[in-house]
């Protein structure tokens, strides 16, 4: 152990829940650590390539459990580097849900009215901004236009993206070479480093100790920078404050990890997991029909055949977020595009394309056919209610899966059995695409099959959630690990559930609210430390936004 | 029968081209099957893809073509197929019974699904992704699958950019209840 490994704060992982207090804390005057355990790369690491080892697979993991598979982002950056900047904010029954549990599941403190001021500071700070319809790509338009004809509306949905600078390459996934992708590579993360914050790549948290006068100690593995398989030495580092944030496919993990020496971690760790009710669902167009019944064309005379031209998702089917329907049955359907690879192979043919019963679905020849027709495909991605369903296991002897392949590939110890709730929730998605797609012979569709890898999320959330009840959470309101003063967890794992939106500006916008509290926590601690930075740039309408709520401390 | 090394390579391309099956390379192909026209998984570069080490599976396909030659055996001896002994079992099935196996290995519950659901998300991506390959140099190439799914080649350096990429017109009408941020209420 080196002695002088030793901080006020140290964060494990970089994504928004790790880089958000990062920024803030730095700037208050706290020493602050951040161990992140994927590689630091810059925009000219970007690549436009598929190649195993290019930051297509360095930047992100994918780990297929027991019935789910997740996918996260694994880099300086985390989840923002490889997300596709869709920016909604959660509609306001969602914090209302009761999930499997009989009452509310949110903290009766977070409503979608008093979240909204933090929702201000992220929407700041990245900068957030709607969309109009000159920014909608053709798969976005070509989604609207069938929602419209089903007698349906449909949404731009708000972004972090700079349209001026985006080339609408669609490599969203493997980083952004263009900085268009206001990830927090291009706003908190650099004004952490500003403000003397340490970044730490390739560093992986394996588990936490309390040490002597209340402090801990956060031990890691040296990663090498090729083969996340290999490590190349290990250490520790001690902290009065630790938050982790390692995204809800890590964060309980490390806390199993860490029991031996915790001590026994609240009932809610590693438990109540959601994959945020995901489903894609992906749909042959009939180029003729679109022209003829919807009567689009592009510049070049062609109808669609622009799978790959674009940003991700740009518009989304709103008409289900309704408070007054039943729990399960409120949805969102947004247009995705989802890169080939992983993902092109749980593309299912669809009935009626030429398929039988006989012949399989996700591979062979039929499979092999609507592949040619892959610049014609319209993905749909559902996000629906789920029901929390998802455990983690026996922790793996390092990080939170058993490494596969050199890079992204890995099994881990997460188990997911959907319930009957859940799977209502994807029969009635997965019923409205295919009756809005299908009219009129337009397209044909089928949901992606759950039989090869489970289930699939993009967005894992609720491992280790807050709430107000100590049966059901793993964290205090203030996000506070129950009975382990000074552990807090501020990433995607505190949601408490399903969204029915894109989930990371929520995410960010509960660690934007959780910093006051943790500054409290570290002056109680003796550090001289204050809150009330501005937004990255400078900017101060979002601060000015959450001043009122008198929630600021050590101003 | 051929030597081993030729009975692994031969297993595993009949395995690659029952996920993404392709036309014959020659006459008396016996590893791809010909249930379909152009070039599937094999003629992409699953081999050379599954050989990539970075894959993480490459130490054990020895094992897992062998593996899939006893599943094969088993699969005839139930089915009461007699098999051409000069090709490996798996070789030696027709294409739907090399299908009706592949799917009863990868289906949810099989112990062995794991493997062999790797397997095939590696013999995929060589055809959809080559990711054996750089893309751009893959494209160049002309890599079967890339250009059978219609992608289009780069710009000079590389990069992707699409300056047309929008109908450009408004396409529906707004929920009512979005709110000035541009979020649902």
């Amino acid at each position: 152990m080196n002695a002088y490994d030793k901080t006020d704060v140290v964060i494990v992982g970089s994504g928004f829940g790790g880089s958000i207090p990062a920024y803030h804390l730095a700037a208050g005057g706290a020493k602050v650590t951040v161990l992140e355990r994927g590689p630091w790369l810059e925009t000219k690491d970007f690549e436009h390539d598929y190649l195993l080892g290019s930051s297509y697979t360095r930047a992100f993991d994918f780990v297929v459990g027991d019935g789910m598979s997740v996918l996260g982002g694994n880099c300086v950056g985390g989840g923002s580097v490889v997300y596709f900047a869709a920016m909604p904010r959660a509609p306001k029954f969602v914090f209302e849900r009761h999930g499997s549990i009989g009452r509310r599941m949110w903290p009766s403190a977070i409503t979608r009215d008093s979240l909204e001021p933090w929702y201000d500071r992220v929407s700041e700070s990245l900068p957030v901004s709607k969309q109009d319809w000159n920014d909608v790509s053709y798969a976005g338009g070509l989604w609207a236009s069938f929602c419209d004809h089903s007698g349906r509306t449909a949404n731009p949905a708000p972004v972090a993206v700079d349209n001026d600078r985006c080339v609408n390459c669609n490599f969203m996934m493997a980083g952004c070479r263009f900085d268009a992708k206001r990830s927090l590579l291009t706003n908190y993360l650099p004004a952490a480093l500003a403000h003397g914050a340490k970044i730490r790549p390739l560093h992986e948290v394996q588990r936490i100790e309390r040490i002597d006068g209340g402090d801990y100690r956060v031990h890691f593995n040296v990663v090498d920078d090729e083969d996340y398989r290999l490590q190349s030495g290990s250490g520790t580092i001690d902290a009065k404050i630790v938050i982790i944030a390692a995204g809800a496919g890590a964060t309980p993990v490390i806390l199993q990890r860490s029991e031996a020496a915790l001590g026994t971690m609240p009932h809610g760790v590693g438990r109540y997991f959601s994959g945020n009710g995901e489903r894609l669902n992906t749909a042959i167009i009939n180029e003729e029909r679109v022209r003829e019944v919807l009567g689009l064309s592009r510049e070049d005379g062609k109808v669609y055949e622009a799978n790959h031209i674009g940003k991700g998702p740009t518009v989304a089917n709103w008409d289900k977020l309704d408070g007054s329907l039943p729990e399960y049955e409120r949805y969102s359907l947004e247009q995705l595009y989802f890169p080939p690879g992983l993902g092109t192979i749980l593309a299912q043919v669809p009935d009626g394309a030429g398929s039988d019963k006989d012949v399989p679905r996700w591979f062979g020849v039929e499979k092999k056919e609507i592949l040619k027709k892959w610049a014609s495909w319209l993905t749909i991605f559902l996000m629906t209610e789920d029901d929390n369903e998802g455990v983690f296991g026996t922790p793996p002897p390092t990080g939170n899966a058993y490494r596969i392949s050199q890079q992204m590939l890995g099994r881990g110890p997460l188990k997911y059995d959907p319930t009957p709730n859940t799977r209502h929730g994807w029969a009635l998605a997965d019923a409205e695409c295919k009756e809005i797609l299908e009219k009129d012979g337009l397209a044909k569709v089928a949901p992606w099959t759950n039989d090869v890898v489970g289930a699939y999320t993009v967005h894992p959330l609720a491992s280790c959630r807050i709430g107000d009840d100590p049966e059901t959470s793993a964290l205090h309101p203030n996000h506070e690990l129950r009975d382990h003063p000074g552990i807090f967890v501020t990433d995607s794992a505190s949601v408490p559930g399903a969204l029915t939106v894109n989930p990371a500006m929520t995410i960010a916008a509960l660690a934007e609210r959780s910093v006051p509290g943790i500054v409290r926590a570290l002056q109680a601690r003796g550090v001289d430390v204050t809150y009330g930075a501005p937004a990255p740039d400078g900017s101060i309408t979002g601060r000015r936004a959450v001043s009122k709520l008198s929630l600021v401390s050590g101003t | 029968m051929d030597s081993d090394e030729q009975v692994k390579v031969s297993t595993l391309e009949a395995y690659a081209d029952t996920i993404l099956p392709g036309e014959k390379r020659f006459p008396g192909d016996h590893a791809i099957a010909g249930a379909a026209e152009g070039p599937g998984a094999v003629v992409a570069g699953a081999l050379e893809l599954l050989h990539t080490d970075a894959t993480g599976v490459t130490v054990g396909l020895p094992y897992l073509a062998q593996s899939l030659n006893e599943h094969a055996k088993g699969y005839a001896k139930e089915h009461d197929l007699a098999l051409d002994e000069s090709l490996p079992p798996f070789v030696a099935l027709s294409f739907a019974d090399r299908t009706a196996l592949v799917r009863s290995l990868t289906a949810p519950g099989h112990p062995e699904k794991d493997g062999w659901v790797s397997l095939a998300l590696f013999c995929n991506m060589s055809f959809d992704s080559a990711a054996h390959k750089h893309t751009a140099e893959a494209i160049a190439e002309g890599h079967p699958g890339l250009l059978a799914m219609g992608y289009t080649a780069p710009d000079e350096d590389g990069l992707w950019r699409f300056p047309k990429f929008s109908y450009r017109r408004e396409l529906a009408r707004l929920h009512p209840d979005t709110t000035p941020s541009g979020s649902p209420a």
